[in-house]
């Protein structure tokens, strides 16, 4: 057991540890950030994704030795004052979702994908976001969702 | 719109019961009269706490056959302000539920829909329910919930009509306001004051032609909620002093623990042992340390042996057909149901094509993991789980510690999907069990391989299929009989004069239980198989030998319509082949046409048409969000979903190892609602599952033999 220094949404917590503890439990279990969710514990699902030092992670296969001290950004904070981020709010236009258990996840890669392929081809939807399960099926919601935000932020961004 | 025929629910409700394994509790009631044991797992004897569950499991019935109320006040509250709060035991599992019945309170009071807020499937607050199964919220609670809605707005009428001393023809309602005829206004807020509206639901529901909101694409209610990660999930509830709890389990079925040395989990600090019987649980302040303290346990378990495999399943599964201890008709076995003369139809036939169809268990795979939180207080527990049967998990709770069911609150908040795969409540149990040993609230949340393996299956089977043409190329008998994978979609929907049709209950060597549209993926899948095997047999289009003995004309308009979309019978290019197939479940039609390409190592499905009829829609949005979503799931069944088992264990339990459809493997998907308004709405989020896999194995006929199995598989 150690302490590591754990910094998420600008924060920093000092949470007691071991070095393979898998982050996704300290943010739900520790922090109460239960928006990144469990679903298998392997990295085969992404619902737990988050942004570490920038990069779209799966946070349940990343350790806390590992991420201490490196800037992590989970689903809470992808809103700013109640304002939803553009890929959130294409979620909901594009109704990219059933159940919603893995849609933080993929709000969270998308975010990723969009930040490095700024207007992505089907293909590179495809490539990027394969780790990322929807069970309910609602891929093809999701490609429209992407590029509806990717075509948002471009316009934005000009 | 009127009510619809209650389909009869019991018989694909296949579920069995928890396979514990722990004793039951010491309880203080009499352990014969709850104690039903049931032969399973090679000969090995498993007990099951319940003295209700066989019958609770099959029917989805529970809380001793309650029906529906009739009183308003169970289904609907107007606030001062003018909202309105409503009721209903169904669960939101993803299709929609939440939002489509907030669409039918809010037009039949005529409100904005965002002045609707639902409580959904809490034992102690909404009306009982038998469970969010069968795709029967749309035809079944949608109707209930109107009347209710329209009673209140009758009301409401009626209050401002004495207010104003004025004729109640000649009031109208609109935005949340009761009108007069010179424009004068009252909110519903002020007509009721707070004061309950009370009396007996006896209004009728408006007509279609009268929809507002209904048979638009109103928005997910809770969509914001959804991308901000703001739903709380069950695996994502705290309860003040709440600690985290994990089960040890056995490493194959039925094993049971020998000795236990536990010193090295008791040494991490915050960590207890819960022993209660065969129950080894670990709880402590959060999963991870848990999960480490439980790790540490030594126990030797007993391996029992002689567990059938994934290989020698089919053989076990026709062997152990119709023996009393299979389930003596659990799952609805028994008599045949025979038409006509079948030694007739068989003597007048020119060419007999025969099958033996195999079919793998699959699984669920819901992404929220089985997850309870269980809270006891003043010998009252509470458990927020993520079921299907609210009311039948609090059965099944109350039973398993010889409670009241009044002792006993079922809540499940809007839960990560189920597909039919959680009618059970081993989790909650499990949840209880843990939270009344440690003296404080418990949060229990699977592993996914926990998942895999303690929960439960889509049955595996065997599907054999003989059936006879004459020398017209009509169909003068057909046999069918299913081992085990279950009777939904069982009869043929052609017309056939001689048949003979028929379910065997077997001996299953896993845990199985309801999935999306049941047995129906099975059923239709080898009943489809074979009508494209007799077609081609006969010389004849697969369209035209369909067309040929169908009587429904509600079945052929979605198949001619998916015919005509995807341009049957040419494929887009010379090197791709199209297959198809229709098929009815839960009173709605699906046609599905494919087109698949030739690759290096098989094949691959280049674009699917779905045609789809379910009655009048609700949510067009919604329903074609269900309709791809079926599409896709069914393409895992259909092209590389099978449990592998062998030795009493689940050996592709993880998400790494058991392949579930992903972004690369979705082809384009047309989509074509036909919209009948002169129709009641019918089931419609399983049953455009039920035909995609035998549309592929159709299409890659066109490249060679296909083997009588799921998943669909190309003889090399």
């Amino acid at each position: 057991m150690a302490e590591f220094v754990v910094r998420v949404n600008g924060q920093t917590h000092r949470i007691d540890g071991d070095a393979g503890d898998s982050l996704l439990a300290v943010l739900r279990d520790d922090l109460k950030l239960t928006g990144s969710k469990f679903g298998c514990g392997e990295g085969h699902c992404g619902a737990c994704t988050v942004m570490i030092d920038g990069q779209a992670t799966r946070s349940c296969v990343a350790r806390l030795g590992a991420v201490a001290g490196k800037p992590i950004t989970t689903i809470e904070a992808l809103s700013v004052n109640g304002r939803l981020h553009p890929v959130q709010e294409a979620f909901v236009e594009a109704e990219a979702f059933q159940c919603g258990y893995c849609t933080p996840g993929m709000v969270m890669a998308t975010v990723g994908l969009l930040q490095s392929t700024p207007n992505p081809t089907d293909a590179d939807i495809a490539r990027v976001m394969d780790r990322n399960v929807c069970r309910c099926g609602t891929y093809p919601r999701i490609v429209q969702a992407i590029k509806l935000a990717a075509q948002r932020m471009r316009a934005a961004s000009r | 719109m009127s009510e619809q025929p209650f389909y009869e629910v019991e018989r694909y409700e296949l579920s069995e019961p928890a396979r514990y394994q722990f004793e039951p509790l010491s309880l203080d009631v009499n352990r014969r009269d709850f104690l039903r044991i049931f032969g399973v797992m090679g000969g090995g004897l498993i007990a099951a706490a319940s003295l209700h569950l066989d019958a609770q499991q099959e029917s989805g019935r529970g809380g001793g056959g309650q029906a529906a109320p009739s009183d308003l006040e169970a289904w609907i509250h107007v606030d001062e302000k003018g909202r309105v709060t409503a009721f209903t035991g169904k669960v939101e599992i993803g299709q929609n539920a939440r939002t489509s019945l907030s669409q039918v309170v809010a037009d039949e009071l005529r409100i904005p829909i965002t002045a609707v807020t639902f409580v959904m499937a809490d034992t102690d607050l909404t009306p009982f329910d038998q469970g969010t199964f069968g795709s029967r919220t749309t035809p079944a609670m949608a109707p209930l919930v109107a009347r209710a809605a329209a009673t209140a707005r009758e009301m409401l009428i009626d209050l401002a009509a004495e207010r104003w001393k004025a004729d109640r023809a000649s009031l109208t309602v609109d935005a949340g306001r009761v009108r007069d005829a010179s424009g004068r206004t009252i909110g519903f807020g002020e007509l009721t004051a707070g004061k309950r509206l009370t009396g007996r639901v006896t209004a009728t529901p408006e007509s279609v032609d009268r929809w507002k909101l209904r048979g638009t694409s109103v928005r997910k209610v809770d969509g914001p909620a959804i991308v901000t990660g703001a739903h709380t999930f069950t695996p994502d509830l705290v309860r003040p002093k709440m600690a985290f709890g994990v089960i040890v389990r056995p490493p194959v079925y039925g094993a049971k623990p020998q000795a236990v040395d536990d010193s090295a989990t008791r040494a991490v600090p915050g960590v207890r042992v819960v022993r209660d019987g065969d129950l080894i649980g670990v709880i402590g302040p959060s999963t991870r340390v848990v999960r480490r303290a439980a790790a540490a346990m030594r126990v030797d378990w007993t391996s029992p042996t002689g567990q059938p495999s994934s290989e020698t399943v089919y053989d076990h599964l026709k062997n152990t057909a119709n023996s009393g201890a299979a389930g003596g008709g659990r799952g609805g076995g028994g008599a045949p149901r025979v038409t006509g003369d079948v030694a007739r139809g068989r003597s007048d036939a020119a060419r007999v094509v025969e099958a033996s169809y195999l079919i793998p268990y699959i699984a669920h795979v819901p992404l929220e993991p089985r997850a309870g939180v269980a809270e006891w207080v003043d010998g009252r527990v509470t458990v927020w789980t993520g079921t299907q049967r609210p009311f039948g998990v609090r059965s099944e709770v109350a039973t398993a510690f010889g409670l009241a069911e009044d002792r006993v609150r079922v809540i499940v908040p809007d839960m990560g999907s189920g597909y039919g795969g959680k009618h059970t409540g081993e989790q909650a149990i499990e949840a209880a069990r843990l939270a009344r040993a440690a003296g404080q609230p418990v949060k229990l949340v699977y592993a996914r391989d926990e998942e895999f393996t303690w929960g439960y299956f889509r049955p595996g089977g065997v599907i054999d299929v003989k059936a006879g043409l004459d020398r017209d190329g009509r169909i003068t008998f057909w046999e069918f009989d299913n081992y085990n994978s279950g009777n939904a979609g069982l009869p043929t929907p052609y017309v056939v004069a001689n048949q003979r049709v028929a379910f065997h209950a077997s001996d299953s060597p896993l845990r199985q239980g309801s999935y999306r549209g049941l047995a129906a993926t099975a059923n239709h899948y080898a009943r489809e198989m074979h009508m494209d095997a007799l077609a081609r047999a006969a010389g004849q289009d697969a369209v035209a030998f369909r067309v040929k003995h169908l009587d429904n004309a509600r079945m052929r308009a979605v198949l001619e319509a998916a015919a005509a979309k995807i341009g049957w019978p040419k494929p887009s290019r010379q090197d791709r082949s199209l297959g198809i197939a229709c098929g009815t479940e839960k009173g709605s039609y699906v046609g599905t046409a494919v087109e698949a390409a030739r690759t290096a190592d098989g094949f691959a499905i280049t674009r699917v048409v779905v045609t789809f009829e379910c009655g009048a829609i609700v949510n067009p949005d919604g329903l074609r969000n269900q309709v791809e979503g079926s599409i896709v799931q069914g393409l895992g069944g259909a092209l590389f979903e099978a449990v592998k088992f062998a030795g009493g264990r689940i050996l592709n339990g993880t998400m790494a190892s058991y392949r579930v459809p992903r972004f690369k493997d979705v082809p384009p998907i047309e989509v074509v609602l036909l919209d009948r308004r002169d129709l009641p709405s019918a089931g419609a989020g399983e049953t455009p599952i039920v035909c995609i896999a035998p549309a592929i194995g159709s299409a890659v006929r066109g490249f060679g033999e296909v083997l009588p199995q799921l998943p669909v598989t190309l003889k090399q």
